[in-house]
């Protein structure tokens, strides 16, 4: 198979955003963090795709949906080597590699029961402390973590 | 000497080395002259959500000591807190009224939250399993105080180092003094990696222990803490552990002359009454230095440092 033929085992979307090189294993938990069981447009997912760099890959095509920085910044937490590529009329208008954020903002929820933001409303913040393996630190209960869970 | 006015004082890092030693060297001239009302028109909240004897009389009796008046509690179920009151609410309430607030509370993080919330600078008085750092800083007093140096120091921490906040604080503060660490405990209560990291990050040598006798012949300073049983979540593990470091002043022998113990209070069963009376107990002078570091904080965060005698 050529990488031409490999392109088309997921058909081209007209308008929207692709998510490529997702490690296969993280495909469905990018779905679910971002919400898009609850899409109402197109979506074609595609998994354990042949990958020179992974072995296995998977990749996401969502129709006419572009993602915000606090849902890019979801992603790039979740698996920071995929890349994320924004088409107009077929075309590649950008391509984004992701970078993890050296501060994450309301997106993520405490690990730490006895956490303030546990208890009253406030809008969490934490410190990447480590890339790798991903460690955050929370600003407020100063727990270190390497759990992450998303905000609903 | 740097300026401390209306700075926040929630954890031992937010603070630099050049600030702990201001606060010190302040902290001293209350040790020689404690009263001096110089905030007579100053009024200091005292909000303890938890209850607390020591800390919180301690607070209280620096206040007074420098003229300003105190309001606040000490029980917050006789507060509006008991009607569902959020901690937001009653610090924009308590610091429309006050000029620095003192803080205690049971969540971890409470009180950077408040701290965030309070147009008032804040003082933290322990929050949760977190931070405790006038704590930190009496000790640092009483460990200059009786060692003429915080430079150079092998520090031995013995006891619970996995949910003793007040060991983690120091590690963090002595980071600053070339310090030299022996960690004793036992496997399951060692010093969490994250403190380990924070000393190997400074460039210092930390070492591990399972037995008390092995720090006493080279330590300056024995710091024990007590096996908190309300700080386990499996009370068999605490079981397990509870009595596995018991000082006796037999214990000590051999010890270096200039060698002091520390311990937070209260103690249990992990100093045994015959320590109090060797030359090497310190615990008690240690818990009075409070009130004297808790003046310098209050006067300076205040900005009246230079009104000081």
């Amino acid at each position: 198979m050529t990488t031409n033929n490999k392109e088309l085992v997921v058909e081209k979307i007209d308008n929207g955003t692709v998510i490529d090189h997702i490690p296969a294993d993280k495909v469905f938990k990018i779905v679910r963090i971002l919400g898009l069981e609850a899409y109402e447009d197109e979506i074609l997912i595609g998994t354990n795709l042949c990958s020179k760099k992974y072995g296995k890959k998977g990749i996401l095509k969502i129709k006419n949906k572009y993602f915000s920085q606090d849902e890019i910044d979801k992603i790039a937490i979740i698996c920071p080597t995929a890349t994320i590529i924004i088409i107009k009329n077929y075309e590649v208008e950008q391509k984004k590699h992701l970078e993890i954020p050296k501060h994450i903002h309301k997106i993520v929820k405490c690990i730490n029961p006895n956490c303030i933001t546990n208890v009253e409303e406030i809008e969490t913040n934490f410190d990447v402390v480590n890339n790798d393996p991903i460690q955050i630190q929370c600003h407020y209960c100063e727990k270190t973590m390497e759990e992450i869970i998303f905000n609903e | 000497m740097t300026n401390l006015k209306g700075k926040n004082l929630i954890s031992i890092t937010d603070y630099t080395k050049e600030d702990y030693l201001t606060v010190l060297d302040l902290a001293e001239k209350f040790e020689k002259n404690p009263n001096q009302p110089i905030l007579t028109d100053k009024v200091v909240g005292s909000l303890f959500f938890e209850p607390s004897t020591r800390t919180r009389l301690s607070f209280e009796t620096a206040a007074n000591r420098l003229g300003a008046r105190v309001i606040g509690f000490s029980n917050p179920s006789a507060t509006s807190l008991q009607k569902g009151e959020s901690l937001h609410d009653t610090i924009k309430m308590v610091s429309s009224y006050t000029d620095i607030i003192v803080m205690r509370h049971h969540k971890d993080g409470a009180s950077r939250y408040a701290s965030e919330v309070s147009p008032v600078p804040l003082i933290n008085a322990g929050d949760g399993a977190n931070q405790h750092p006038t704590q930190c800083m009496l000790d640092l007093y009483s460990i200059r105080k009786t060692q003429g140096t915080l430079e150079n120091l092998k520090i031995a921490m013995v006891g619970d180092l996995k949910y003793g906040r007040t060991v983690h604080s120091l590690v963090q503060a002595m980071s600053n003094f070339n310090a030299e660490f022996h960690f004793v405990s036992p496997k399951s209560l060692a010093m969490p990696d994250h403190v380990k990291d924070y000393a190997r990050n400074a460039g210092l040598k930390y070492f591990e222990y399972d037995k008390l006798e092995d720090v006493v012949p080279f330590a300056d300073i024995i710091y024990m803490t007590r096996i908190q049983k309300e700080r386990f979540p499996d009370l068999l593990e605490y079981e397990k552990v509870k009595n596995a470091y018991i000082m006796t002043a037999a214990t000590l022998k051999g010890c270096k002359e200039n060698m002091k113990v520390l311990h937070p209070l209260p103690r249990v069963n992990e100093i045994t009454m015959d320590v109090d009376k060797t030359p090497y107990a310190y615990y008690f002078q240690q818990a009075q230095n409070g009130m004297y570091v808790r003046q310098a904080l209050i006067a300076s965060i205040l900005g009246y440092a230079d009104k000081v005698k």
